[in-house]
Order: structure tokens, then C-alpha cells, then sequence
């Protein structure tokens, strides 16, 4: 029996906001336990929030790029829970309004392009953090992550395996990074996921039992939280087991899921309007402003490089998943000095190693468009080889110099001199005497053996092309 | 006459001649209270070292000749439902016996920028649930007027320290009739503001939508004069409205032409008859005086009651629910696990007022149920507003008694809730609607208690309450007397 996996994604990501969303506290990862709080956002009895409009304005622009409709006039919830990491024992979020509903982005899956449905957006705040300490019976509670601005993204059950649901969560993160309003750190979980996972019989009308996945942390740890749920859910189907509604803790450690709480024990959030806040609305002027302020996407942008630069698809992607990449290339190309192709094997070959190397963004470095572009046009040129062109790379990513300075002070360019190159020429041919008969016996790949002779012998300088020329005069005069 | 005997303003004034001295008016208080206080026990905590150290700052200030607020060295209370930054506030319950706050309230913050003197913490019933203060967990509040009768709540202790000359001014919180109420019953001037127009930041929250901060003196221009000192839009209330906030004033001397609304339906069955009797003569004195008198119908007033204790203790419920013994105040001795830890916190810290509020709360807001009550009672708030807005398109004020009684005896309610909830009839249409009311002393019963007059405006005219409120006074004698406790 074939099955077909139905996922849906509730993506909750933190917004890089300078301050909290309903207190002034800073909106910083990490700190001593307990520093960055006050009695807002500790709960204290009489304290009010008050909204922090930079959270709207965030949550705003995600509704743009998701092509969602704004609700710009709109309110909050209180969501009731008792835990001792939500100190007023509610959450303040969004419940039968949110910011933004209706929308979808396009994610390339495989080559095709798939349209993945967006229910919802809506702000709320996060909770803090439960601790475990060994020099203390119970546990302990860090709160400087409450009333950190999140924006929970809903999508519709529209994913058919793991591989979109990666897609869909790559375009979402490399489109919070566009619009930077979160920093997208997984390790620092500013993104976090619960997963809905059905199963049903390939071709069937309709979806099976949902079963809900929580506490999955990075895109990777949901590929397999979603692999180990569907594989689950269609073992147990092949023995005849029902599957029920249920909520199931991922553990990634393990690799396995555990049931959390069955349909029965669901909670009831008791939802009511936040009667604490008054109205949010974003009037017309500012809606405007905000969708002028959406650059190019990354979906789109791949597109358009496609068609535009003619790139591949693949490298295309990869290109536009990091925004100050893209935003390079761009420089690069409007430079019109060489190729984008050559750019983009640039970017990703040796600057990305270097990067990587580094583990750092283009930003942190010195290398500018100008001096790229550059040294590739005098790579096209002949002035220097490829090879040379890696060595001057290395040099204009720590200083603004100009390439040929680095070409001169290191001697790296070729010699294109017939006269040098011929005296070399003829020495190699002179030491490989048997290389002309094989060549004339048709085995033609002794020439590049000779060409590799003669760089050899140039210190790296000789400009092969010529070289070639040259050989194959003398082996025809021979 | 003693100096605890003078309205605030009378010592605001005598201050300003240097006629007496702060440190003169303070020392009187706390002589008064400890003549008194073991009869009426109004205060929570009594904060007198602090009290005459800023009386004697405030003395220094003014004899250096620093300009200085009309409340500068007046020594006023404070309700314990606000918080006080270092100072017990605790809500008088078990829940918050050891809370220490952190912070100062928006109001306590602005009072003290004028150098208020703080007498201490005032009495009240449990988180400002209850019409009688017998609900607090410490102490029963005793009205001045009769030692065995209930001062009315929730904010009994503020009322009756005023009353008893035990403060001069003092603050008290109103979500259904806790400043009304108790300015009735212990014969005092209480006002209720206009939703919005005193910030609620630091008054620990019963029902976030009908919350407010408001002033009790024993005259007109003093409780003029304290809320003046309070309102303001504050950028730590998101409800707060922005708005021009004037220095309100009490000396209206003409009140012809006053349009006066009587809705029948807060002269009903429920009324003491000796009530609508005192009430009726006292707007029978202002018709006397050029107002105009006009029978109005309010007629959605039956269903309030109900649409009151489903909101209030909807948002209730979820405001008290952060008093879980995790992080501060009353934890349970021993349990096992974090849910017996909140299972026995709770039952063990809450008294059985707040319980029954926060089951009713929750059950309101249960799935299944929100659209059957909760939501038909927002869409009675609605209702209710739109009759007040309605009704002052025909007139200027409306005038009802403030409480359906005088003071009750002690004990003598507390076994029957729903007669207890039946004590704010009159007065929780306004929180409802958010409108300003006024309650102003209008003669006694035959028992000698003291009958409130409630005066209700449109949103933002509490001058105009003060205008009619003053000029009812002028006629009626004046401020009232501080009340003669035996002891």
C-alpha cells in the first residue's frame, strides 16, 4: 500500500526588535539568569503591557511577502495556562483576528515549483525558560525570555513530504532574513516548530488522522521528526491500529516522539480579549509604507536570475538563500565588467569557502564588488590564470587593494611573451622526445601532459593558451 | 479643634499660610489613630516613621520657599491594592501576605513627586472583592458611624479613615461600586472616574475593563483636589486616555437650567425607602435652586447586575491567576509535584469570595460556554453604554441613591453571596459604561446612617459632578464633620 504524507507547519520566530514587545526590557539572547526583566514582564501584580508598534510593523511586512491579507485593524488574546515559565499564567497572543491570514509562498521542490498555503500570522509573546540544576531538588526558572516578540506563522496542510516541508521552512527563513525582522538563529531557537503530521492512502479524498508534534527545534531535527511520525503512524496503520488525535513530544536526541497529552486532556486556553490593550490599527499611510519597504524576495529573485543571467536553477538557489550574497552578485553584475556566470562560480566556490572557513557573512570582510569584479575580468583577460586569481582572492578579502597591485607585488602575471614562452617550449619538448611520436600516433592527451611541463617550468606564469599554441607549431614542424 | 478635624484643603491652605506645620498635621493623624484605630481598624499597615520624615522634608521644602503642590505634607492613605514600592501591599489576603512590591503605582509615583505624606495601607475586602470589607483576610473594618455595622466595600478602610479622621484624603479602587459604596455608608465624598483617566498601572487588577483608581475626602473640594493630583494619561496604561486634564475645581454657586435625569429604575423594589426618601428630598433642594428634574428610563439596568459578574469575574479569573506560589507570596507548606503545589496554593491562599469569583471566571470563559455568557455580556456593555450615551443627550447629569440601604451589620450578609452582589445595583452600570460618578453624602436614615446621593456624568465631566456635588453641599451644611467614635 502507497501512502502519502500530509504536513502542516506552525513556525514561531523571534523578531529582532530592539526592545520586548509589551515592556522595555532588551530584546537580547542569552544573559546572566534573571538580569534582563523587570516587573512587566515578570507578571508583578499591577503591571500593564503596553505594545511595542516595531512588533506590528514586523509581523506586517511578514503578511506582505507571504501574500496574506492584513487585518490592520485588529486585536489580542489572552491564552490561559498554568506553567511556572508563564508568570501571568496567560500568554498574550492573537486568537479569532490575527495581523494576517490568507496567504502562500512558492517553494521550489525538486525543480517544480509548489504553492504552500499560509493560514495565519499572528504576534504574541514567548515564555521563559525552566531550568535543572543538580544542586537543587526542583527546578528553576529563567523569565529573561519572556515577553520576547514572537510571530507565529500557520500554514495550511498543504506539504506532501519532508523535502517540502524543508523548502517551505528554508524560504521562510531566507525571507525573515530579506525582510530582517528575526535573526533566524536555530542553535539560539528563534525559530521554533510544532508539526502536524497525517497520513492517507495515496489518491484518497481525505486527510487522516492529525497527530501534533511539539518542542521541534532546527529544519533538519523536523525532516526527521516528520520522517519518524509518518513512518509511525503508517506501521501502525498496516497492523490495523487507529491513529488518534493526539499532541507527541519530539526528542531529537533519541529520534523518537512521546505522547504528550491525548484529544481528551486538550487544553482549554479559555481565550478572551486582552482588555489590558486597546485596538491595534496600522492606518492606510503606514500599510502602504510598509508594502513599499518589501524588497525583492528570494523566491523571485531566483526566478529572475534564471531567466535574466541564465544561472542554473540550483546555484540560483543557493545564491539567493543568503541576502548579503545576493546583494553582492547584484553589485558585481551592475558593475558589467565579466560574466555573471563567472561571479556566481566565484561566490560560490572560493568566497563561500572562505566564508565558511571563517564562519562569517561577506559584510565582515573587506572584499567589495569592484575588486571581485576585477580580478575576474583579468582572469577573462589572460593577465593572470585562474590559479593566480585564488591567490589575489585571498589577499582583497582582509585589504581594499586593487588586483593588479596584488598581481605586481607578487609577480603572478603571465607570461603571454612568445619569445620566453618559446625558449621553454622547446626545452620541454627537447627532455620529452617520445610525447611528439605518441602525439603523432594520435594520442592527442600528451599535449596537455607538455602544457603542464611547460607551467611547471614558468612557475606557474606561462599563459596556457599560448603555450598550447606554441607547442603544437613546433611538434607539427618536428 | 484638633488639626486631624480640618478638610484637606483647609490644611492645604493653613500649610501654604504656615499656620501649622506638616509635622503638626501628621503627628494629629497618628494621635487619632491611635485613639481610635483599635475600634474602626481601617489600616493595614501604619507607616508613621516614613510619614513624619517626609512631613518634615515637606516643612524644610516650604521654609525654603520651593513651590509645592496643594497635596504637599497632607497625609493620605493608601488602599492595599496599590502597589507601594517597599511596602507591604497585600490585596488583604492570604495569597499576598508577605508581597513587597518592587515598583510604585503610577498614582504613588505622581503623589509623591508632590510630596504626599503616607499614612500607611488601608483595608479592603479580599483582591476588592466584596461589598462589606468583611472579606479581608486580617481584619473587619468597622463603620465610624456605628461600630457594628460594615464601613460597605470594597474599599472600607479607605472610607472609614476618612470618616473616623484617621487621614485626611485617601485612595480607593471602584470596578463595581468600591469607592461609591463605602463613601455611602460611612457618609464621605467618593468619586469614581471616567474609565481611562487615572492610570491603572500598579493597582493590582480584579477586572482589568472596569478597574479604576479613585479619591475619598470629607468634602467636595478635597476629593476635587486628590484627583487632580492623580489623573493623567500614563504611557505604562495602554487604556489610559489622552485628553486635556484640568485642576478641577468645587465652588459652583448656580446651578439653574442643570438638566437632571431620574432613571426609574434605580428607585425600585430593591430601594430602601428611607433611601429614595433622602435621595428624592436632596434633588427635590437642587430643583428648588433652578435645576431642571426629568424622569428618564434606563431600561437595560435589570440585566446589569448579571452582565457585571459575568465580566468581572471572567477577567478576574484570569488576573489572579498569576498567584500561583512560584514566585512570590503564599506557597503551600509541603506537596508533591507542581500541580499539588498550585492545587493547595490556591485553595489555601484564596478566601472563599475569591474562589467562587475565580470558578464563576473560568466557567464563563470555557469553551463551549464563552458565547452563552461572556459574549452575551459584552454585548450587554454595549447595550448599557448606549443607553447612558442616549440618555444624556437629554440631560446633564443623572441622579440615583448610591446604595439600595445604609450600612448593614456586620455578619449579617456574609452567608448569602447573591444579597451581597444585590448591594451594587446602583452603582455598576457605571463601571460598565466607564463613566464618572460621584457619591455625596444627603442625609441620614432613621437609624443615624449616613444615605449617598450618586451623581453620574458623561465620560470626562467630572467637573460637572463636582459643580453639582459642591453646590449640594453649600446648601446642605458644608464638609462633613469628622465622625465621633466612642471609645
Amino acid at each position: 500500500m502507497e501512502y502519502e504524507v500530509v504536513v502542516g507547519l506552525e513556525v514561531h520566530a523571534e523578531l529582532n526588535t530592539k526592545t520586548k514587545i509589551y515592556c522595555s526590557c532588551k530584546n537580547a539572547f542569552g544573559g546572566e539568569v534573571n538580569t534582563n526583566i523587570c516587573p512587566k514582564c515578570t507578571g508583578m501584580p499591577g503591571t500593564l503591557p503596553t505594545l511595542n508598534k516595531q512588533v506590528v510593523k514586523s509581523a506586517v511586512k511578514m503578511g506582505y511577502a507571504l501574500n496574506c491579507t492584513i487585518n490592520n485593524v485588529c486585536k489580542q488574546d489572552r491564552k490561559s495556562y498554568f506553567y511556572p515559565d508563564l508568570p501571568k499564567a496567560y500568554q498574550i497572543s492573537q486568537y479569532d483576528i490575527p495581523l494576517c491570514e490568507h496567504g502562500y509562498v512558492d517553494v521550489l521542490v525538486n525543480g517544480a515549483q509548489k504553492r504552500i498555503g499560509v493560514t495565519r500570522i499572528h504576534i504574541e509573546e514567548d515564555a521563559g525558560k525552566l531550568l535543572h540544576d543538580d544542586s537543587f531538588s526542583g527546578s528553576l526558572v529563567d523569565f529573561n525570555r519572556c515577553g520576547v516578540p514572537l510571530i507565529e506563522i500557520v500554514s495550511e496542510p498543504d506539504m506532501r513530504s519532508s523535502a517540502e516541508a524543508k523548502a517551505y521552512l528554508d524560504t521562510i527563513r531566507s525571507i525573515l532574513q530579506y525582510l530582517d525582522i528575526s535573526d533566524c538563529k536555530m542553535q539560539e531557537g528563534s525559530i521554533r516548530c510544532d508539526v502536524n503530521v497525517s497520513v492517507m492512502k495515496k489518491g484518497a479524498e481525505h486527510f487522516g488522522t492529525r497527530v501534533e508534534m511539539k518542542n521541534v527545534n532546527g529544519f533538519s531535527g523536523t525532516v526527521r521528526a516528520i520522517e519518524y511520525e509518518a513512518q509511525r503512524q503508517i506501521e501502525a496503520l498496516e497492523k490495523g491500529e487507529e491513529i488518534f488525535q493526539e499532541t507527541r513530544r519530539w526528542d531529537d536526541v533519541k529520534g523518537k516522539n512521546f505522547i504528550l497529552r491525548s484529544k481528551e486532556d486538550a487544553m482549554d486556553y479559555r481565550y478572551f480579549p486582552e482588555p489590558d490593550l486597546g485596538t491595534i490599527v496600522v492606518d492606510e499611510k503606514e500599510l502602504k509604507r510598509l508594502k513599499d519597504s518589501i524588497p525583492e524576495l528570494p523566491n523571485k529573485k531566483q526566478m529572475r536570475y534564471i531567466s535574466e543571467y541564465g544561472l542554473p536553477e540550483f546555484e540560483a538557489g543557493l545564491l539567493v538563500e543568503n541576502i548579503e550574497k545576493a546583494h553582492f552578485f547584484e553589485d558585481c553584475v551592475a558593475l558589467n565588467i565579466c560574466e555573471p556566470k563567472n561571479i556566481l562560480n566565484w561566490l560560490l566556490g572560493d568566497v563561500t569557502r572562505i566564508l565558511n572557513e571563517r564562519n562569517c557573512e561577506i559584510s565582515a570582510t573587506r572584499l567589495t564588488s569592484k575588486n571581485l569584479t576585477h580580478m575576474i575580468a583579468l582572469i577573462d583577460k589572460g593577465i593572470i590564470s585562474n590559479t593566480a586569481g585564488k591567490t589575489v582572492l585571498e589577499v582583497i578579502v582582509d585589504a581594499d587593494v586593487s588586483p593588479e597591485k596584488v598581481i605586481e607585488e607578487k609577480g603572478l602575471a603571465q607570461i603571454s611573451d612568445t619569445s620566453a614562452l618559446e625558449a621553454i617550449a622547446q626545452e620541454i619538448i627537447a627532455a620529452n622526445q617520445k610525447s611528439i611520436e605518441d602525439y603523432k600516433k594520435g594520442k592527442t592527451n600528451v599535449l596537455g601532459f607538455l602544457v603542464g611541463q611547460c607551467m611547471r617550468a614558468s612557475k606557474g606564469q606561462g599563459n596556457p593558451t599560448v603555450l598550447r599554441e606554441i607547442l603544437l607549431s613546433i611538434i607539427e614542424k618536428n | 479643634m484638633n488639626l486631624y478635624e480640618l478638610t484637606a484643603t483647609e490644611l492645604s491652605k493653613k500649610l501654604a499660610s504656615k499656620d501649622c506645620s506638616a509635622v503638626e498635621a501628621t503627628k494629629s493623624v497618628f494621635d487619632r489613630i491611635e485613639e481610635v484605630e483599635g475600634k474602626v481598624e481601617a489600616y493595614l499597615a501604619v507607616t508613621k516613621e516614613e510619614a513624619l520624615n517626609k512631613a518634615k522634608e515637606v516643612d524644610e521644602k516650604r521654609a525654603k520657599g520651593e513651590a509645592l503642590s496643594p497635596i504637599a505634607g497632607v497625609p493620605i492613605g493608601i488602599k492595599d491594592n496599590i502597589c507601594t514600592k517597599g511596602v507591604l501591599t497585600t490585596c488583604a489576603s492570604k495569597m499576598l501576605y508577605s508581597f513587597v512590591p518592587p515598583y510604585n503605582a503610577t498614582v504613588i509615583d505622581k503623589l509623591c513627586s508632590q510630596d504626599m505624606v503616607m499614612t500607611g495601607k488601608l483595608n479592603m475586602d479580599e483582591f476588592a472583592m466584596g461589598s462589606s470589607c468583611e472579606n479581608s483576610y486580617f481584619k473587619k473594618t468597622k463603620n465610624p458611624h456605628n461600630l457594628s455595622c460594615v464601613p460597605g466595600g470594597s474599599s472600607g478602610g479607605s472610607a472609614a479613615a476618612v470618616a473616623a479622621g484617621e487621614v485626611f484624603l485617601s485612595l480607593g479602587s471602584d470596578t463595581g461600586g468600591s469607592i461609591r459604596m463605602p463613601a455611602s455608608y460611612c457618609g464621605i465624598v467618593g468619586l469614581k472616574p471616567t474609565y481611562g483617566s487615572v492610570s491603572r498601572y500598579g493597582l493590582v487588577a480584579f477586572a482589568s475593563s472596569l478597574d479604576q483608581i479613585g479619591p475619598f475626602g470629607r468634602c467636595v473640594e478635597d476629593v476635587a483636589m486628590l484627583y487632580s493630583a492623580i489623573c493623567g494619561r500614563d504611557e505604562n496604561d495602554a487604556t489610559s486616555v489622552i485628553c486635556k486634564y484640568p485642576r478641577f475645581t468645587a465652588n459652583c454657586t448656580d446651578i439653574r437650567g442643570l438638566r437632571i435625569g431620574l432613571p426609574k429604575e434605580y428607585f425600585g423594589e430593591g430601594v430602601d425607602a428611607e433611601v429614595k426618601k433622602a435621595v428624592t428630598a436632596a434633588v427635590s433642594e437642587l430643583e428648588k435652586a433652578g435645576a431642571v428634574v426629568k424622569q428618564i428610563s434606563l431600561p437595560s439596568t435589570d440585566n446589569a447586575l448579571s452582565a457585571y459578574y459575568i465580566i468581572s469575574s471572567a477577567e478576574a479569573s484570569s488576573n489572579l491567576a498569576r498567584f500561583d506560589g512560584v514566585k512570590y507570596g503564599y506557597r503551600t507548606e509541603s506537596f508533591d509535584g507542581l500541580i499539588d503545589m498550585y492545587e493547595k496554593t490556591r485553595s489555601e491562599g484564596f478566601g472563599d469570595e475569591v474562589k467562587r469569583r475565580i470558578m464563576l471566571g473560568t466557567f464563563v470563559l470555557s469553551s463551549g460556554y464563552y458565547d452563552a455568557y461572556y459574549k452575551k455580556a459584552k454585548l450587554f456593555q454595549k447595550r448599557i453604554s448606549l443607553e447612558f450615551e442616549e440618555a444624556f443627550k437629554g440631560c446633564d447629569i443623572i441622579i440615583t441613591p448610591t446604595a439600595p440601604d445604609t450600612a448593614f451589620k456586620l455578619g449579617e450578609k456574609v452567608s448569602d453571596p447573591v444579597k451581597m452582589y444585590a448591594s451594587d445595583i446602583c452603582t455598576v452600570t457605571v463601571n460598565i459604561a466607564g463613566l464618572p460618578a460621584i457619591s455625596v453624602p444627603c442625609g441620614k436614615d432613621s437609624k443615624g446612617l449616613p444615605v449617598g446621593m450618586q451623581i453620574i456624568g458623561a465620560k470626562f465631566t467630572e467637573q460637572k459632578l463636582f459643580d453639582v456635588a459642591s453646590f449640594y453641599e453649600a446648601l446642605t451644611g458644608g464638609p462633613q464633620k469628622v465622625v465621633h467614635v466612642p471609645v
